[in-house]
């Protein structure tokens, strides 16, 4: 989503417009210095590809679509400096010849989706291949790192919001939704990249930047040490079991915005409660009144899910053990 | 420049403002744009002079109306989101056709509306009235670091180039019978995302190597020195100076 202009006041955005401007000058530093003359054909042409990736739209449910930001990936596979450049002129570009966000608000948009994005996509994916650098660690790192990156970019949003938002919402009210929608959201980013970035580790390999410095990539698949990945699996499990149940009824119950909000200003008794009414509706379980618990049981399944999901791509991995040829 | 969806943006012509040296109308574009921004949402009068002195370049540069309204609902995504703002917004309630609506939400999504819809305006009429190399030239000359502007119109001149790649694959895939509707069906979707970053990547690696075989040395030649004539600052800027003119004659205003 592209700030427009007037949606945040003018120092803000001055502020993060100067901030903008001197990591993306940093960053164009970095990557002339590692690319030398190589650095305008290549950034331009995967900035020309992430433009093309965001016309993509991939199916989410029933007649939905999404698109992806691709900014992890970018980093993923070009580093964080390359990576942030090629976003920035993604962004830039989309302001200036298709009036999507704003000029003045430019500063804005380029922190949250290129700057943050790839920093965060970037250094999340390199943690979780530390700890497993083997291809499914690589697959993960990837869906961690984009999730991450989703998440980090829609926390950017609501705190420029918080800084100098227009239209007095209550900051924490932006914050919980922007984040829950997003957290969401992170989802299908992560699986999408993990699935992209699997597909250049088994056509090209030496071009994911992510991964270089790993050299065990080649028997990837076939050697992958169960004890190792099973106790960060399952390690990973109990952290974000224990955020379910100790942190999602904290965070979740007072700042709880929309919903609270909506009954103060008397929006609740017109609008029709939700249009989506599935079993997790309102993150809660349909026929439970104690909130904390619907909330975790909410958590929960939707943990277990993320979780399925992310077996279900490491089994994917493991089967193309082959190289196969990506034309 | 290449390709079928950026020749959309622009209209051709010989208009004044689509003659004039792209820096200067570069320039007027950034300092229009903060002048509205600055407008304090309260002064609706001065958003109307705004708006006059946008509708006056659109009628100068000769651009037919319907072509800038129909290149402005970009916006429409937003305008969506402005409408919940009065809902919810913090503060006193007013009542709007017996609604209950936050008083400073409507104001925010009165100045989002306003700001948002005259930035849109004069970005369009910017891109309508300038060729994008021309436009990139602008900024080279307002002193964006060169490689910014290299890399960015390595971007513009290759992005129908890697669309329409994408676009076959999808033919093909389509043609095969991949017609996915569920998130989960998105594999080989998302492979052919990897697929083409390889492609781009390695075109990249050919464009160079013929750069380099035409004597690249990592800087861009210089082709075009014509410079703005004081004539032209001048008459580029007056629409973006009366803008700020309005601006302080608001804040000196009690």
């Amino acid at each position: 989503m592209h700030i427009p202009e007037g949606f945040i006041n003018l120092p803000t955005s001055l502020g993060a417009a100067a901030l903008a401007g001197g990591s993306v000058w940093a960053s164009l530093r970095v990557a002339s210095r590692d690319l030398k003359d190589r650095l305008v054909p290549f950034a331009g042409l995967t900035a020309a590809f992430i433009f093309a990736l965001q016309m993509l739209n991939f199916p989410v449910a029933a007649g939905t679509t999404g698109h992806l930001l691709g900014g992890a990936l970018a980093a993923i596979l070009l580093g964080p400096w390359l990576g942030i450049v090629a976003v920035t002129v993604v962004v830039v570009i989309q302001a200036l010849l298709f009036a999507d966000g704003g000029l003045v608000a430019m500063g804005l948009n380029v922190i949250n989706m290129a700057v943050v994005t790839a920093l965060v996509g970037w250094y999340v994916f390199r943690a979780v291949v530390k700890v497993l650098p083997r291809r499914p660690g690589v697959l993960i790192g990837a869906l961690a790192g984009a999730w991450a990156s989703v998440v980090a970019s829609s926390i950017g949003f609501a705190a420029q919001y918080a800084v100098g938002g227009v239209g007095g919402v209550d900051p924490g009210l932006v914050f919980s939704s922007m984040v829950g929608v997003h957290a969401l959201v992170g989802i299908g980013e992560g699986l999408i990249t993990a699935a992209a970035v699997g597909a250049v580790l088994t056509a090209r390999p030496d071009l994911v930047t992510g991964t270089r410095g790993l050299d065990d990539l080649e028997q990837a698949a076939t050697s992958l040490s169960r004890k190792a990945a099973g106790s960060f699996v399952s390690a990973g499990l109990a952290v974000a079991v224990a955020l379910v149940v100790f942190v999602a009824p904290i965070a979740g119950s007072d700042p709880d915005g929309l919903e609270r909000v909506a009954e103060d200003t008397g929006f609740a008794a017109t609008a029709e409660d939700n249009a989506y009414s599935g079993p997790l509706a309102d993150y809660g379980v349909a026929g439970l009144d104690n909130d904390a618990l619907g909330t975790i049981i909410a958590g929960m399944v939707g943990t277990g899910l993320t979780f399925a999901a992310g077996m279900i791509l490491v089994g994917f991995a493991r089967r193309r053990s082959h190289p196969a040829e990506v034309a | 420049m290449s390709g079928g969806h950026l020749h959309a943006l622009h209209v051709h012509g010989h208009s004044p403002v689509h003659r004039m040296a792209p820096e200067a109308k570069v320039a007027a574009l950034l300092v229009f744009v903060l002048g509205v921004v600055a407008t304090p949402r309260e002064a609706i009068w001065a958003f109307g002079i705004h708006a006059f002195l946008l509708l006056a370049v659109v009628t100068f540069a000769e651009l037919p109306i319907g072509f800038v309204l129909r290149r402005m609902t970009i916006e429409i995504p937003f305008v969506a989101f402005t409408i919940l703002l009065p809902f919810l917004g913090a503060g006193p309630e007013t009542q709007v056709l017996g609604i209950g609506m936050s008083a400073e939400g409507l104001w925010g999504a009165w100045n989002i509306l306003a700001k948002a819809t005259l930035g849109v305006g004069a970005s369009v009429t910017l891109v309508a009235t300038t060729e994008i190399p021309d436009l990139l030239h602008g900024f080279d000359r307002l002193r964006v670091p060169k490689l910014f502007t290299a890399i960015a119109g390595f971007m513009v001149r290759y992005i129908d180039v890697i669309a329409g790649e994408l676009q076959r694959t999808r033919t093909a895939m389509t043609a095969r019978g991949h017609d996915p509707r569920w998130l989960w069906q998105v594999g080989p979707l998302a492979t052919a995302a990897g697929a083409l970053f390889v492609r781009s990547y390695e075109r990249g690696e050919r464009v160079h190597q013929a750069m380099v075989a035409r004597g690249y040395d990592g800087r861009m030649p210089v082709m075009d020195e014509r410079r703005a004539t004081a004539l032209e600052w001048a008459s580029a800027m007056a629409m973006p100076f009366t803008a700020w003119m309005t601006v302080l004659l608001v804040l000196v205003t009690p």
